[in-house]
């Protein structure tokens, strides 16, 4: 094979595949990496399946078996804490969607005098340390003499995932074909049908994704939470408030679990684009 | 249809649909903006405002315009405040130090299987956060399975530990930041025209002068990216500091949260969240001045 052919054939690497050991630094790296980044999580998997005796996780590997899976639940407090969690994740991924969505379409349609401020306030809304909006949160609250508990997690969760999920609808809606649009339009589709039966089933799997991004970053939001849960505890705070005393085995059953179902879900989610394409 | 209709109502209807198309992006943004309003916005300026005030839980706080706050709090936290920079800058060096080999082997070498690598890049975040740091100490622990093994081979002497060290937090931080890091460098990289890479190595560039003088000036805007996106959640963290950091090596985070939720010093730790957004708005800034906002949204 020719360096004229070998380079067509491999048009990326530069200058690639002439010295043959080096070849192999950038691979063995990647294998490292991979290694380094799975290896806290394969250790939260493996540590659901060591026995303890005080039902608490231990450095030391003590032997193989299921009696956390069997006992997942035994703890109540941890267990009111994982449904607190996966309500407020449910309840706030659903508002934070719609009104994400609202935004995206708003941004992209519209040229409108507070576009940028628009941009700027979601922005800012992504970048701001978590810290800083768990304290100014707090501030409001103690301010306002609100008390602290479900319904105000509720509104700091919605308020962290609003720019999220405008921010992955808008990158969906830019390839957006306008036209179909108006033909519905044309057709005399009134705006609510055009939306309802056009605009939403195509920009349907950006909404979905932005949705599960808005679920995924509440149920694991543990800095904001940490300020404004008053005496509510979401499976995060619940493990941190553990840390001291020890953590259970089961922290890391339903840890695995939780894992599992993010997984299986991203999976889903690239097949189905792959398929699309 | 129009037929049926009065001649005049044409002419009314046009300036209605006209001051719809007006109204219509407010009423879209309208919901969302009410609530990042209530909950983003008027937070930051409670906050600023609880910072100027004087007063205790039990007798209420009342606004005294005591700027002479910040001058105490920086002075008497002004340790914390460099050494949450220093651990911050730190982990965001190491993280962009690790991660450029992986999102520059994905963007040039990944080929069809692409998106498998970033998922893959992406599965920590599958993790809880502070099980994920929780792990990371499992990994550091004195007697874990990593160091005890080390320990028990001989590699590593008996008295060594990394756990409640700065070593433990910087490493913790780089851990669960890393995807900040590798997605945006990944962003830019995948960005890059493959002709000018070509034409590089036909003009008799060498791999380094290519990687050095074509690839990364035209991956800067990611670089940039990433570290902001890193370094603001790193400087900030103090989950990683209260798992892995003993009780020594306090970051500013550490501090706000006791003042806030320990202490109930509203009007100090309202400070220094303050002085800790103002100096990273700073930063940002100057980085949205230097490359624009549009361009880094490009990468969150």
């Amino acid at each position: 094979m020719s360096t004229v052919a070998a380079r067509e054939a491999s048009p990326a690497p530069p200058g690639g595949g002439r010295r043959r050991w080096t070849r192999f630094i950038l691979p063995t790296y990647v294998g490292i990496f991979i290694f380094y980044l799975m290896s806290p999580i394969l250790l939260m998997i493996l540590y659901g399946f060591n026995k303890a005796p005080n039902a608490r996780v231990t450095f030391k590997w003590q032997g193989f078996t299921t009696e956390w899976y069997r006992k997942l639940f035994d703890i109540t407090d941890l267990t009111a804490a994982l449904k607190n969690s996966l309500e407020i994740a449910a309840i706030s991924a659903l508002i934070a969607t719609i009104l994400g969505t609202l935004i995206a379409l708003a941004l992209v349609r519209y040229r409108y005098r507070g576009h940028g401020t628009t941009d700027m306030v979601l922005f800012m809304n992504i970048a701001a340390p978590e810290i800083v909006i768990g304290a100014s949160l707090l501030s409001l609250f103690v301010t306002l003499k609100v008390t602290r508990g479900f319904g105000t997690l509720i509104a700091a969760h919605v308020m962290f995932n609003i720019a999220y999920v405008a921010i992955t609808v808008r990158a969906r809606l830019t390839g957006f074909d306008r036209s179909l649009e108006e033909a519905a339009q044309d057709l005399g589709a009134n705006p609510w049908v055009t939306f309802y039966r056009v605009t939403l089933p195509i920009i349907f799997p950006g909404v979905l994704a932005g949705g599960l991004l808005a679920f995924a970053l509440s149920i694991d939001d543990f800095i904001i939470s940490s300020f404004v849960n008053g005496k509510t505890l979401t499976f995060p705070l619940w493990v941190f408030g553990a840390v001291k005393v020890g953590t259970p085995p089961q922290v890391f059953v339903m840890g695995t679990l939780i894992f599992m179902g993010g997984v299986i879900l991203a999976i889903t989610n690239l097949v189905l684009q792959r398929r699309k394409v | 249809m129009e037929r049926h209709l009065p001649a005049d109502l044409p002419k009314l209807k046009k300036p209605r649909t006209r001051l719809g198309k007006v109204l219509a992006p407010y009423l879209l943004i309208m919901p969302g903006g009410v609530w990042l309003g209530l909950f983003f916005v008027i937070p930051l300026l409670v906050m600023i405002s609880v910072s100027l005030q004087t007063g205790s839980l039990e007798r209420g706080f009342s606004m005294t315009w005591h700027f002479r706050r910040y001058y105490d709090v920086i002075k008497q936290y002004h340790v914390q405040i460099v050494r949450s920079i220093e651990y911050g800058g730190l982990a965001t060096l190491l993280t962009l130090v690790v991660s450029f080999p992986i999102s520059y082997w994905i963007a040039f070498y990944g080929g069809k299987r692409k998106n498998t690598f970033l998922l893959l890049l992406l599965l920590p975040f599958f993790v809880s956060f502070v099980i994920r740091t929780l792990s990371w100490g499992f990994i550091l622990a004195d007697d874990g399975i990593v160091i005890g093994t080390l320990k028990d081979w001989g590699i590593l002497g008996r008295s060594f530990h990394v756990l409640a060290t700065g070593t433990a937090v910087v490493t913790g931080i780089a851990y669960n930041f890393l995807p900040f890091m590798a997605l945006p460098l990944y962003v830019s990289l995948e960005k890059i025209d493959r002709r000018v890479v070509e034409a590089a190595s036909d003009l008799y560039a060498n791999k380094r002068q290519i990687l050095l003088k074509v690839i990364l000036p035209l991956a800067a805007p990611g670089v940039f990216a990433g570290v902001l996106l890193t370094f603001v959640p790193a400087a900030g963290d103090y989950v990683n500091q209260s798992i892995l950091g003993g009780t020594r090596n306090t970051m500013i985070g550490n501090i706000i949260q006791q003042r806030f939720l320990v202490n109930f010093d509203y009007p100090g730790a309202a400070a220094l969240s303050t002085v800790l957004m103002v100096a990273l708005l700073i930063g940002i800034f100057a980085y949205a001045r230097a490359l624009g906002t549009r361009n880094i949204q490009e990468y969150v």
